[in-house]
């Protein structure tokens, strides 16, 4: 069957949105003291990246990244053919922290869930926020992002592809139709 | 890559890239073991059955600690206080035991071969613990995390394995890991202590221990297992400990970093020094302390995944 793909973003486009929820942030959290980016790997974690870099530059002063992984606190061990498990590394202690929890793309809200308990597990933030580049719909789960890139209702068998080039910056937003 | 083993039996039959897998799952769980709150949910509601026939601290303990750290709940069931001592089989065990629909039993039996036995009769999935004189998977997989931990990479390793070779499954384990991740193994201990033909499986034997650790960059010591013994295999224990007891003097044969390891229990006097025994080249605890990380890793593996057959 044939795939249809269609760009949602370029990587101006990223960029933009990008910038604009780093002002966001920053806004809502009325600067950086305190924050704390959480990235869910793989994808979401290098969006931290570019999220801390954009605060930096705006704010002039740095804001801590770490990056986590889900696998252990999926719902869906039985069920699913790959099961690796990759490193967490959050270098500073999340309890009181703002944590905003990144990722690239919000599909069924179950990542997030996941993401959330593994949080909580390791202490007890102040709040916990949620940044998305992409809204794709379809939510089996109460969860909703407080900061979004770009909403793009889809079809269940569409999916959405965010490209990442080999420094892992994000370079492109892609539906893909089948 | 993909790895859904439904039992973990041996060494033998894993790939270079299975056991490299299971490695890095095992470095993936390591930080569980240092938070505050030691637990993930990861087998929430699997039961692990810890079914020990043999006398076991360490292994035991660290495969309760394993399944109790990823939310599974643990029984252990050992021979002595069991069933076991009114004469029942261990097929009828295990069918009993399974009656009660574990997910995983972890087994450690006296007779080489057990688990496959139990692998080929039951649903669930078995774990080998340690089976006669065949194969202790999880204590050679830690033995190759702590060694990965310590010399950044396996391959192209020389390293000494000195002791009761014939009753010591750890070796067997630890010949066929080292060798898939591309070490020269080498092996020494007492002619009566040494298998013929064990060179077969791949690794170089010396009748004694200095030509065994000259320039060795791992030194494994094992100890000598008097419960296996039919007949005494040696003249005396003091004999033993001159000609096979690693001390300081002896140590400078191997390389200067080189690090020295133990499956545990020790025997300190025997094959170890207490210049060895607590000196700053061991990395004994440092097994021990893997070792949960990387049966945490075996029961993930072995509980996740669909299984695509039965065997």
């Amino acid at each position: 069957m044939a795939v249809e793909i269609i760009e949602i973003l370029d990587s101006d486009g990223v960029d933009r949105a990008i910038t604009r929820i780093a002002h966001e942030i920053l806004e809502k959290n009325a600067g950086v003291d305190d924050l704390l980016l959480i990235g869910i790997r793989t994808g979401g974690a290098y969006l931290a990246t570019q999220l801390q870099q954009k605060i930096t530059n705006i704010e002039g002063k740095d804001v801590s990244t770490g990056i986590i992984d889900v696998t252990m606190y999926r719902d869906d061990l039985e069920s699913r053919n790959n099961l690796e498990v990759g490193h967490s590394c959050i270098h500073v202690p999340v309890t009181d922290k703002k944590v905003i929890l990144v990722d690239d793309v919000l599909f069924t809200g179950r990542t997030i869930r996941a993401a959330l308990e593994a949080v909580i597990a390791l202490g007890r933030p102040q709040n916990i926020q949620l940044a998305i580049l992409v809204d794709r719909g379809h939510r089996e789960l109460p969860i909703r992002p407080d900061y979004i890139g770009r909403n793009i209702p889809t079809a269940q068998n569409e999916q959405i592809k965010v490209d990442f080039d080999d420094q892992n910056v994000p370079q492109a937003v892609h539906l893909l139709r089948t | 890559m993909s790895f859904n083993p439904k039992h973990i039996l041996g060494i033998k039959n894993l790939t270079a890239d299975e056991i490299n897998f299971i490695l890095d799952t095992a470095e993936s769980f390591k930080e569980i073991n240092t938070r505050q709150i030691k637990k993930v949910p990861t087998l929430r509601g699997k039961t692990i059955i810890n079914l020990f026939y043999e006398a076991s601290t360490r292994t035991r303990t660290s495969f309760e600690i394993a399944g109790k750290r990823l939310s599974a709940d643990t029984v252990n069931i050992s021979a002595s206080g069991s069933s076991v001592v009114k004469g029942e089989t261990l097929e009828d065990t295990a069918k009993n035991i399974q009656a009660m629909h574990p997910d995983i039993i972890v087994m450690r039996h006296n007779a080489s071969g057990a688990c496959q036995y139990l692998a080929d009769r039951l649903d669930c999935s078995v774990v080998n613990a340690g089976d006669g004189m065949h194969e202790h998977p999880s204590q050679a997989l830690l033995d190759a995390f702590t060694i990965r931990q310590h010399k950044g990479s396996i391959n192209g390793l020389t390293v000494a394995i000195i002791g009761d070779i014939t009753h010591s499954r750890v070796v067997r384990s630890n010949i066929y890991c080292l060798n898939k991740l591309g070490a020269k193994v080498r092996l020494a201990g007492p002619g009566t202590m040494l298998p013929t033909g064990i060179e077969k499986l791949g690794c170089e034997v010396f009748n004694n221990l200095e030509d065994a650790i000259r320039d060795a960059d791992v030194v494994m010591m094992l100890r000598i297992q008097r419960e296996r013994q039919g007949t005494p295999l040696i003249p005396s224990v003091r004999e033993y400990a001159r000609f096979f007891g690693l001390n300081g003097n002896k140590m400078e044969l191997a390389k200067k970093d080189a690090i020295v390891m133990h499956p545990g229990p020790i025997n300190r006097g025997v094959e170890l020094g207490t210049a060895i025994a607590d000196g700053p080249q061991n990395v004994i605890l440092n097994q021990v302390e893997n070792g949960v990380a990387v049966r945490m890793a075996l029961l993930y593996l072995v509980a996740g995944g669909e299984k695509l057959n039965s065997d």
